[in-house]
C-alpha cells in the first residue's frame, strides 16, 4: 500500500494520472450542472414567500459550501506536506487556494445579489455573509504570503503553517460572528428555513452540489497539473514526455 | 555541554528584550502615540457629540488598541533574524516555543500592557462611563495578550519577506476579528447594564488556546524563516 501511495507522490505519475481522470471530472460535473440548472430553474416549484427570487440558492449554497470545503482541503493538504515533506501536497494545497477564493467570491456576490430583492439591501452584516467575507480574508492573506517568497520551498512551508493556524481558527471566526449578529440584533432577516424546505426544491440542491463538487475535482487536477509543470520544469522526465 | 535550564533562559531573553526596550524607549512610546492619535480622529471624522461617540467608543478603543498593537509587531523577530540570534537559539537544543513565548511576552509588557493601562483614559475622552473602565481594561488585558501570540506566528511568518509590515495585518487581522467582536461586545454589555461575563469568558478561552498552541505554530514559523 505504501509503495502505490509513493508512487502516487511522485510527480511524473501524478501528473499522468491527473491528466487521465481530469476529462472525467471535468464532463460529469458539466453534466450534472446542467441538469441542475434546468431542473432548479424550470421543474422546481417557486417558493411560496420568494417566488421566483429564491432560485439563486442552487449558485449561492453549492459555492458558499464549497468554499468551506476547499479550505479544509487546502488546510488538509498543507498539514500532509508540512509533516511527510511531500512536495506534491504543498502543490495541491498551491492549488487549491485560487479556487477556494473564487468559490467564496461567488458566494457573496450571490448573496449580495439574492439579499437586494429580499432584504432590500445589497449588504447586511448577516452572521453567513461576515464570516464568507473574512473567509475570502483569509485566503487573499494565503494567497499574498504564497506570492511574498521567492523560494517556492520556502513558500510552501511558511503558506502551510498559515493555513494550519487558519482552520483552527474558522470555527473561532465562524461562532464568534454568528453570536456577535445575534448579541447584536434580534434575527430580522429572512432566512431560507432549512428542515422546512420542500423536498422537489432540495433535489436540484443536492445535484447542484455533487456538480460543484466535480467542477472542483476538474479544477484541481488541471490546477495542480499546471503546478507540477511549473515545479518539475527542469525535471528529466517532463522532457522525455514531451 | 551544561544547558542552561529553560526557565532561566527564557527569564534571560525576557529581561534582555525589556533591557534593549529600556535603551530606546522612544520606540516604545511610539505604538502608544498613534494610539492616542486614532481614536483622535474618530470624533473629528464623525461628530465631537459626546453621547453619540459613547455609542461607539468601546468599538473605537478595541480598534485603535488592534491596529496599535499591530504596528509594532512587525519589528519583533526582525533584529534577532537579522543578527543570527535566532539561529542560535534554533541550534541552542533550547525549546524554541518558550524562548519565543519569552520574547513575545516582552514584546506584550511594552506594547499591550501600556495600551491597557492607557486605555481608560482613552475611553473618557470618548465619552466611557467609568464603571466601563474596568471591563475595556480585562478585555483588553486578554485580547492583546492573545493578539500578541497571534502576531508572533505571523511576524514569525513573514520576517524573511520583502513589506512585510502590511502582509502582516493582512494576515493577522482576520484572525483577529473575534477578539475585537467579543471585546468591544464586552464593553457594550457592560454599557448596556448586561454581565459582560459571557464575551470575557470567551476571550479568556481564546487567550489560554492562543497561550498552548500559539508556541508550537511559532516555532514551526522561525524553523522555516531561518532555515537556508
Amino acid at each position: 500500500m505504501w509503495t502505490w501511495f509513493h508512487k502516487l507522490a511522485s510527480p511524473p505519475h501524478a501528473y499522468r494520472i491527473l491528466g487521465r481522470i481530469a476529462p472525467w471530472f471535468g464532463w460529469s460535473s458539466l453534466a450534472l450542472i446542467l441538469l441542475a440548472t434546468w431542473w432548479g430553474l424550470v421543474r422546481a416549484p417557486a417558493d411560496y414567500q420568494q417566488g421566483d427570487g429564491f432560485r439563486i440558492l442552487y449558485v449561492h449554497a453549492p459555492s458558499a459550501w464549497m468554499s468551506m470545503f476547499t479550505y479544509v482541503v487546502m488546510a488538509v493538504a498543507a498539514a500532509v506536506g508540512l509533516v511527510w515533506r511531500i512536495k506534491l501536497a504543498h502543490a495541491a494545497a498551491a492549488a487549491c487556494a485560487p479556487i477556494g477564493a473564487s468559490f467564496t467570491f461567488l458566494a457573496l456576490a450571490t448573496g449580495s445579489i439574492w439579499g437586494k430583492p429580499m432584504w432590500g439591501t445589497w449588504w447586511v452584516w448577516d452572521a453567513r455573509l461576515t464570516s464568507e467575507l473574512l473567509l475570502l480574508f483569509l485566503y487573499l492573506g494565503y494567497m499574498a504570503l504564497r506570492a511574498s517568497f521567492d523560494d517556492p520551498q520556502r513558500a510552501d512551508r511558511a503558506s502551510a503553517v498559515l493555513a494550519i493556524v487558519g482552520v483552527i481558527n474558522v470555527p473561532i471566526i465562524h461562532y464568534s460572528v454568528e453570536w456577535w449578529t445575534t448579541l447584536h440584533q434580534p434575527a430580522s432577516v429572512t432566512k431560507l428555513d432549512k428542515p422546512s424546505i420542500q423536498i422537489a426544491m432540495l433535489i436540484p440542491l443536492f445535484i447542484m452540489m455533487a456538480g460543484f463538487q466535480l467542477y472542483f475535482g476538474w479544477a484541481i487536477s488541471r490546477r495542480l497539473r499546471g503546478e507540477i509543470l511549473r515545479r518539475e520544469r527542469n525535471a528529466g522526465w517532463l522532457k522525455e514526455a514531451s | 555541554m551544561i544547558r542552561t535550564p529553560i526557565r532561566e533562559a527564557a527569564k534571560l531573553v525576557f529581561t534582555r528584550d525589556l533591557t534593549l526596550a529600556w535603551r530606546r524607549w522612544d520606540e516604545v512610546a511610539q505604538p502608544l502615540i498613534f494610539y492616542v492619535v486614532v481614536t483622535t480622529m474618530f470624533p473629528l471624522a464623525t461628530t465631537p457629540d459626546m453621547s453619540a461617540l459613547r455609542e461607539i467608543s468601546g468599538g473605537v478603543v478595541w480598534v485603535a488598541a488592534l491596529l496599535a498593537s499591530l504596528l509594532a509587531l512587525e519589528a519583533l523577530f526582525r533584529a534577532d533574524v537579522e543578527d543570527g540570534t535566532m539561529e542560535q537559539w534554533v541550534l541552542s537544543g533550547q525549546p524554541l516555543g518558550w524562548l519565543l513565548l519569552a520574547k513575545v511576552a516582552a514584546h506584550w509588557v511594552l506594547t499591550g500592557l501600556p495600551l491597557v493601562v492607557m486605555s481608560p483614559i482613552v475611553g473618557t475622552g470618548l465619552g466611557l462611563p467609568y464603571d466601563a473602565w474596568g471591563v475595556l481594561m480585562l478585555s483588553l488585558l486578554l485580547g492583546t495578550g492573545t493578539l500578541s501570540v497571534l502576531g508572533g506566528i505571523g511576524a514569525a511568518l513573514t520576517v524573511g519577506v520583502r513589506r512585510g509590515s502590511v502582509l502582516l495585518s493582512l494576515l493577522v487581522l482576520p484572525l483577529a476579528m473575534p477578539l475585537l467582536i467579543f471585546g468591544a461586545r464586552a464593553v457594550g454589555m457592560q454599557m448596556d447594564g448586561d454581565s459582560p461575563a459571557g464575551p470575557l469568558q470567551l476571550l479568556a478561552a481564546i487567550f489560554f488556546m492562543a497561550l498552548s498552541l500559539g508556541p508550537i505554530a511559532m516555532s514551526a514559523a522561525i524553523r522555516i524563516s531561518v532555515e537556508n
